[in-house]
């Protein structure tokens, strides 16, 4: 991920013609032969060339923007890019303090001369009463915990997942209401509940439920969801979004990372050049006070 | 714009403090003293009374005033004294307990402060109870209540003037077809009331009252008896010609049987600072009486001395 910028140099500065022939025809994926006789360029090339070149400049202005501004800017591109982009309303609405969401509800206001909840009425889908319930949450971040009600709303939810209808939980009043308005600090003793009393964990029971298995797993175990966005992103098919999450989980979370002991083997293999650079100094400064 | 009229020349916060606490001292208490003060400094003078009070004497103004004061007098002078977030923070927390519960308390609100109010009640909500306003009202409010309560605390509406009409024409319809098929908690309605800004709203309700010949709440009055209905028309009118509400309230609470002092206690309170002027010109308007002159009538002793002095009545 990323692109070699030291090496690019010297290959392309050190090479004559001829050498350059013989790294287009050894290219397949960026050049095909031409019916008139030369290695052209691969269109659909370009725009991956692109992304990896751009890189850098993605994560120096991600990491340079007010982070009201960077996650108001995150939230406005995945409602404007559908649904496959939800999670990273979910991971902001979710992952942030309460006054950092504030600071990016205020933000969107000045940026898009809207509120967030409005912006969200372009989703037509059933995703949208959890996303704008999680993006108007202002949980409360004290400690003190009502084991009893964390315990029976725990049981609210196991029975709407298990004896409900799995397709109508984003249309359950109730599970939106809990994990919507709940303080995180609730929600964790919720899930250590649900595991004790039904033998498996909330998230568990939500696979394969998209946003609200992120939901729960941003909220109760931000760890998790973090490192399975990062194995994602390294894995050899990785798509284009699965890349740039990479970029974005790292300048948003490396103080958290670094709190978990997050060892960057994998990253340190897969990433290049001035971004690997980058990406790798983020993780290391990330415990700076 | 506000009816408290505060002296040109505020003595210093000790002073009021000292005088405050000489009015509480001996044989029964200083009302007079009291309203003099508290009646006749803005909110942040209020604030720092407190907080000279509390250096000095060791204790809270709030909680001296609880203790000699009494009855609805003492209701008035607390709720005005206490910051206006920690004032709709107490209001909105007595209206979510069993015995003083108010879905009408929640609505106005969260529908006549401001979005950045609304965020400083929801912040002094977390100091003061250690939960969140939202989970509150989620815990304790019901079906179509729940429905359009708890996004009402918890909007933060766009605060700009701007309008697109198009977006008002045909969320006007879209209001219009929801109403027509009684299908008044439907999502869209709840989502165009909740989240959409003042003005846009404004916008969408006046394009419904050309286009269909009537405005929305003629409409939403098909069921006079639904509460729910009452409710929705309430939070309408608070969002878009608070004042009219207001007065509607002040109306209802002065005439009923006996007088409604908590209503009554609350609109004066909470709207002293903020738009009373405007309130007293709709409620002399509508019922050819002043305001001082209905409370006046309607109200006796101290009580009625407190209420007066924050609706400007008389000198500083």
């Amino acid at each position: 991920i990323g692109v070699d910028e030291k090496s690019l140099i010297s290959i392309l500065t050190n090479s004559n013609e001829e050498h350059k022939r013989s790294l287009r025809k050894g290219s397949s994926k960026l050049f095909i032969e031409d019916e008139n006789g030369f290695e052209r360029w691969d269109q659909s090339s370009i725009k991956i060339l692109k992304h990896q070149f751009n890189r850098f400049r993605d994560a120096v202005v991600l990491s340079l923007l007010h982070p009201w501004e960077r996650d108001a800017r995150l939230i406005e591109k995945a409602i404007r890019k559908g649904p496959k982009h939800y999670n990273v309303i979910v991971e902001t609405a979710c992952t942030r303090s309460s006054d950092q969401l504030l600071g990016a509800r205020k933000a969107y206001h000045s940026l898009f001369h809207h509120s967030i909840e409005e912006h969200l009425t372009h989703i037509k889908g059933r995703e949208r009463k959890l996303l704008v319930a999680l993006v108007s949450a202002y949980r409360y971040e004290g400690t003190g915990v009502n084991e009893d009600v964390a315990k029976s709303e725990a049981q609210i939810l196991y029975e709407a997942i298990n004896n409900g209808d799995k397709n109508k939980l984003l249309d359950h009043e109730d599970a939106i209401m809990i994990l919507a308005t709940r303080s995180k600090q609730h929600l964790q003793a919720l899930y250590r509940h649900y595991n004790q009393s039904y033998d498996k964990t909330l998230a568990q029971d939500l696979e394969g439920e998209g946003i609200l298995k992120d939901t729960v797993e941003c909220l109760c175990t931000p760890q998790t969801y973090f490192t399975r966005v990062l194995e994602a992103a390294v894995k050899e098919d990785a798509d284009e979004e699965s890349k740039r999450a990479l970029t974005r989980v790292i300048v948003t979370q490396k103080e958290q990372l670094v709190k978990e002991g997050f060892v960057p083997n994998k990253i340190q293999d897969i990433l290049l050049g001035l971004n690997k650079d980058f990406m790798l100094a983020s993780i290391a400064s990330g415990d700076i006070k | 714009m506000a009816t408290l009229k505060v002296p040109a020349h505020v003595p210093a916060p000790s002073e009021d403090a000292e005088q405050l606490r000489k009015a509480f001292e001996g044989w029964g208490t200083n009302e007079q003293l009291i309203i003099d003060i508290l009646a006749h400094r803005n909110a942040a003078q209020r604030n720092l009374i407190r907080k000279t009070y509390r250096e000095a004497y060791g204790e809270d103004l709030l909680k001296s005033l609880d203790e000699e004061l009494s009855s609805d007098f003492e209701r008035a002078v607390v709720l005005f004294t206490l910051d206006p977030a920690e004032r709709d923070a107490f209001l909105a927390h007595e209206a979510t307990k069993r015995f003083t519960s108010s879905h009408w308390v929640l609505m106005e609100i969260a529908c006549t402060r401001s979005s950045h109010e609304l965020f400083d009640v929801r912040k002094a909500y977390h100091d003061l109870y250690k939960k969140s306003l939202e989970e509150d009202v989620a815990h304790h409010t019901k079906g179509d209540y729940r429905k359009l309560l708890v996004p009402l605390v918890s909007a933060f509406r766009y605060q700009g003037e701007e309008v697109n009409m198009t977006l008002a024409r045909s969320e006007a319809k879209i209001l219009r077809e929801k109403i027509s098929d009684k299908q008044y908690s439907d999502e869209e309605v709840i989502r165009i009331v909740t989240t959409r800004s003042k003005a846009q709203l404004n916008a969408t309700l006046n394009h419904y009252n050309t286009a269909f010949g009537n405005a929305i709440n003629k409409d939403l009055k098909a069921d006079p008896e639904d509460e729910f209905l009452k409710l929705l028309r309430a939070a309408i009118k608070c969002l878009t010609v608070p004042e009219k509400y207001f007065e509607k309230l002040l109306r209802q609470a002065i005439n009923k049987l006996g007088t409604d002092e908590w209503a009554l206690t609350r609109v004066v309170a909470t709207r002293a600072e903020v738009d009373m002027v405007r309130i007293k010109e709709e409620y002399q308007r509508r019922n050819s009486v002043t305001l001082e002159k209905a409370i006046a009538g309607d109200t006796s002793g101290d009580y009625e001395k407190m209420l007066l002095a924050l609706i400007g009545a008389g000198d500083v």
